[in-house]
C-alpha cells in the first residue's frame, strides 16, 4: 500500500508515547502473548523509544529490572521471558535495557562475559546459543553486549574480524554467513560490529554506500534488498550503515522522513511496516530512530551502532567510530 | 476451530499441575485469549518446570509448535526429546517438512531442520526440498541460507548453475538468484578463469537486453569484473555502449560512469584521458539532474571524486 494524500505527514510523537506506554498492560492481547518468545527485544523497544521521545519516566523501571534478574539463567545468558532458553538476541537487549537504567549490575556480569566468550566458534564467528546456529546478527550481539559491559578483550577478535570479513560479498555488501545474500539488517550488523571493533577501514565505503543508497525507492522508502518492497525499519538498518560508513547523505532525507511519517497510524499511535498497515513497538521504534537520525529536532540523537541514545552511550563512555 | 480436548481435563495429565504465564511486569490479569494457547502452554510450562522427558511431552511440543512456531524454547525442548526418547528421525524430516511448508519464514525451523539432517548425516532431500519452497517464493532468505549450508557442507554442487538459470528464467531480477550464481562459480571453477569470466560477461550483458531495468545483473557485472577493472576488459565498454539505444536505464550509464572512472583512475593509455573525464562527469550530471534525482548527492561526490584522481589533478595543473 502506499501512501495517499490522507497518509500523516507531520510528526505524531505524543501518540507514540501512549501506544508504547499502553502497550503490553492489557495481557490479554493475543499478539502480546504470542510474542513472549522475544519478550526482552520487545521491552528493549519500547524503553528505547520512550527514552529518545524524552518519555522514558512513563515505564515501571523497577518491575521491569526485576524482570531480567529473573531471566538471567546459571550459564549466564539471558532469556527472552522467564520459562524460557538463553539466547545471545536477549542478552543483548537485557544489557542494552539494564545500560538505558544504568543498573548493569543487577545481573551477574562477569557470567555474561562468559557466556558470550563461551559462543564464539573457532572460525571466529557466533552461535546464538548452545544450539549452534551461526549468523553474523550473532557477532554482532556479541561485540555490542562485550563493550556495554567494557569487555570487548575476552574474545578472539582477529577470528571475530576475520569471519565477519569473510561474508563480505561482490556487491559490497555483507550477509549472514559466507556466501550469503547482502541484506540491509545483516548489513547494518557488520558496520556495527566493524565500527565497535575499530575496523571500518576494511569496508569499501563506496561500493557498500552506492548499493544502500540504491534501497531508496521512488517512494523515498527503503527495501532491505533489490526488488524488494519497502518498510520502515529499512529506515534504521540501512540509515544507520549509512551513517556508520559516513554517507548518510546519500539518502534524499525529504522522501525518506515523508515515507516514514506516512507508516504512523494517527488514530491508534505506532508505526507500520508500509503506509496503512497494523502497527507495533518494532516498527514504531525504527521509524522514530530512524527520524532521529535524519535530524528530526523533536527526538533526542540516537546511536547509529547500538540503536541507543547518544547521552546513554556518553555516559557509559562508549564512542564507536564512524567514517565521514 | 472444532472441538478441542483440552490437555487439563484429559485423565492421562491429571497428574501436572498447569503454570500459568508469568511475563514479567505488571501483575497477570484476566486472560481472553484463545484457550486452546492458554491450555497448551500452561501444559508445557509445567513440563519444563519438572524437565519431563516423555511421549506425551513430545506430543504436547507439536501442539505448541502449531501454535506458535517462532517460540525458540519449544524447539529446543522437541531436539531434547527427540534424542531422550531416541525418536525416529526420518519422521521428524516429514513433520519438519509440513511444518516449513506452512511457515518459510521462521529461523527457528530452519534450523531445526538443519539439525536433524546433521543428525541423520543425509542430505538426499534437501535441494530438492529447497527448491520447492522457493517455487512459492524464489527470495526467502532462510531457504537459500539453507540450500547454501547444504551444498557446501556435502559439496553439492553439480547441476546448481542450471538451477540458477531455471529461475532467472523465470524472474531476470531475482537478486537472490544472482548471489547463487556468484556463490556456485566462486566455490568451482572461480573467476580467474578466463573462459568463465568471457561466459558470464556475456550471459549477464545477455539478460540486461532482455531487461535493462535489472540492478542485480548490472551489480552482478560490476561485481566479478571489480578485479581485473572494468575499462581494461576487451570489448567491454562498446558492447555496453551499443546498448545505449535500446536498454538504456540508470544502472547503465551508472555503470559508465564506473568505467570511465576506473579508466581514469588506472590511467589507461587505451583512453584519452581529457575526453574519458569530460565524458564521466557529463554522466554524473545527466544522472543528479534527469535520471537519477533521488541520488543526486552521491552523483555529486562521484563528480567531485573523478575531478579529484591523482592524475587528473596532475594534468590540470601542467
Amino acid at each position: 500500500m502506499t501512501a495517499t494524500l490522507f497518509s500523516p505527514n507531520t510528526l505524531l510523537l505524543d501518540k507514540h508515547a501512549d501506544y508504547i506506554a499502553a502497550y503490553g498492560s492489557k495481557k490479554d492481547d493475543y499478539e502480546y502473548t504470542l510474542s513472549e518468545y522475544l519478550r526482552m527485544s520487545g521491552i528493549y523497544w519500547g524503553l528505547t523509544v520512550m527514552d529518545l521521545m524524552g518519555q522514558l519516566s512513563r515505564m515501571n523501571r523497577e518491575e521491569i529490572i526485576e524482570f531480567i534478574k529473573s531471566c538471567q539463567h546459571d550459564c549466564g545468558g539471558i532469556s527472552a521471558s522467564t520459562g524460557h532458553d538463553p539466547h545471545l538476541l536477549y542478552t543483548l537487549s537485557a544489557v542494552q535495557i539494564l545500560s538505558l537504567y544504568d543498573s548493569i549490575n543487577v545481573i551477574d556480569v562477569d557470567k555474561v562475559v562468559d557466556y558470550v566468550k563461551g559462543l564464539q566458534q573457532e572460525d571466529g564467528s557466533f552461535a546464538g546459543d548452545k544450539w549452534g546456529e551461526i549468523d553474523t546478527r550473532f557477532s554482532f550481539c556479541a561485540v555490542a553486549t562485550l563493550a556495554l559491559l567494557g569487555k570487548l578483550d575476552v574474545i578472539n577478535m582477529d577470528k571475530a574480524v576475520g569471519f565477519v570479513l569473510s561474508c563480505m560479498n561482490f556487491d559490497g555488501g555483507f550477509g549472514c554467513r559466507p556466501g550469503s545474500e547482502s541484506h540491509a539488517g545483516q548489513i547494518y550488523c557488520c558496520t556495527g560490529f566493524l565500527s565497535i571493533t575499530g575496523q571500518l577501514h576494511q569496508v569499501n565505503a563506496d561500493l557498500l554506500g552506492w548499493w544502500l543508497c540504491e534501497r531508496q525507492l521512488p517512494s523515498g522508502g527503503l527495501n532491505g534488498r533489490p526488488e524488494k518492497l519497502p518498510d520502515v525499519c529499512y529506515s534504521w538498518w540501512v540509515l544507520a550503515s549509512l551513517k556508520i560508513i559516513g554517507r548518510i547523505h546519500w539518502i534524499d532525507k525529504a522522501k525518506l522522513r515523508s515515507f516514514i511519517l506516512a507508516c504512523q497510524d494517527e488514530e491508534t499511535g505506532g508505526f507500520a511496516d508500509r503506509p496503512g498497515d497494523m502497527v507495533d513497538p518494532f516498527h514504531t521504534l525504527f521509524g522514530v530512530a530512524g527520524l532521529s537520525l535524519l535530524g528530526d529536532e523533536q527526538i533526542k540523537p540516537v546511536n547509529p551502532v547500538f540503536c541507543m541514545p547518544e547521552d546513554v552511550l556518553q555516559r557509559i563512555g562508549l564512542q564507536p567510530d564512524l567514517l565521514n | 476451530m472444532c472441538l478441542f480436548f483440552y490437555f487439563r481435563d484429559r485423565k492421562e495429565w491429571a497428574d501436572l499441575e498447569p503454570v500459568p504465564q508469568d511475563d514479567g511486569p505488571n501483575p497477570v490479569v484476566k486472560i481472553a485469549y484463545s484457550e486452546k494457547f492458554t491450555d497448551v502452554f500452561d501444559m508445557f510450562r509445567a513440563l519444563l518446570k519438572n524437565d519431563e522427558k516423555s511421549e506425551r511431552a513430545f506430543a504436547l511440543t507439536a501442539e505448541a509448535i502449531e501454535l506458535n512456531a517462532a517460540n525458540y524454547t519449544v524447539w529446543h525442548y522437541r531436539r531434547v526429546l527427540l534424542q531422550a526418547l531416541d525418536k525416529d528421525l526420518r519422521e521428524e524430516m516429514k513433520y519438519i517438512t509440513a511444518i516449513i511448508e506452512d511457515q518459510p519464514k521462521n529461523y527457528q525451523v530452519w534450523h531445526h531442520r538443519r539439525m536433524v539432517v546433521e543428525w541423520l548425516n543425509d542430505p538426499s532431500e534437501e535441494l530438492q526440498f529447497v527448491a520447492e519452497i522457493l517455487s512459492q517464493d524464489a527470495k526467502n532468505y532462510h531457504a537459500w541460507q539453507h540450500r547454501q549450508w547444504v551444498m557446501q557442507e556435502y559439496k553439492l554442487w553439480d547441476g546448481e548453475l542450471e538451477y540458477v538459470e531455471e529461475l532467472l528464467e523465470e524472474d531476470v531480477r531475482n537478486n537472490s538468484a544472482w548471489n547463487q550464481r556468484h556463490f556456485v562459480i566462486s566455490h568451482t571453477r572461480g573467476y580467474s578463469d578466463s573462459a568463465i569470466l568471457e561466459r558470464e560477461v556475456q550471459y549477464t550483458l545477455k539478460q540486461i537486453k532482455k531487461a535493462p531495468h535489472n540492478e542485480s545483473a548490472w551489480n552482478y557485472l560490476n561485481g566479478i569484473l571489480q578485479d581485473g577493472g572494468l575499462s581494461s576488459y576487451p570489448g567491454l565498454l562498446e558492447q555496453v555502449t551499443e546498448l545505449q539505444d535500446t536498454c538504456s536505464s540508470p544502472y547503465l550509464t551508472a555503470f559508465l560512469v564506473d568505467l570511465y572512472e576506473d579508466a581514469l583512475e588506472t590511467n589507461s593509455s587505451s583512453y584519452d584521458q581529457q575526453e574519458t573525464l569530460n565524458k564521466a562527469l557529463e554522466l554524473c550530471k545527466l544522472l543528479a539532474e534527469e535520471k537519477d534525482t533521488i541520488r543526486r548527492e552521491y552523483w555529486n561526490y562521484v563528480s567531485r571524486s573523478l575531478q579529484n584522481t591523482e592524475y587528473i589533478t596532475d594534468m590540470l595543473q601542467v
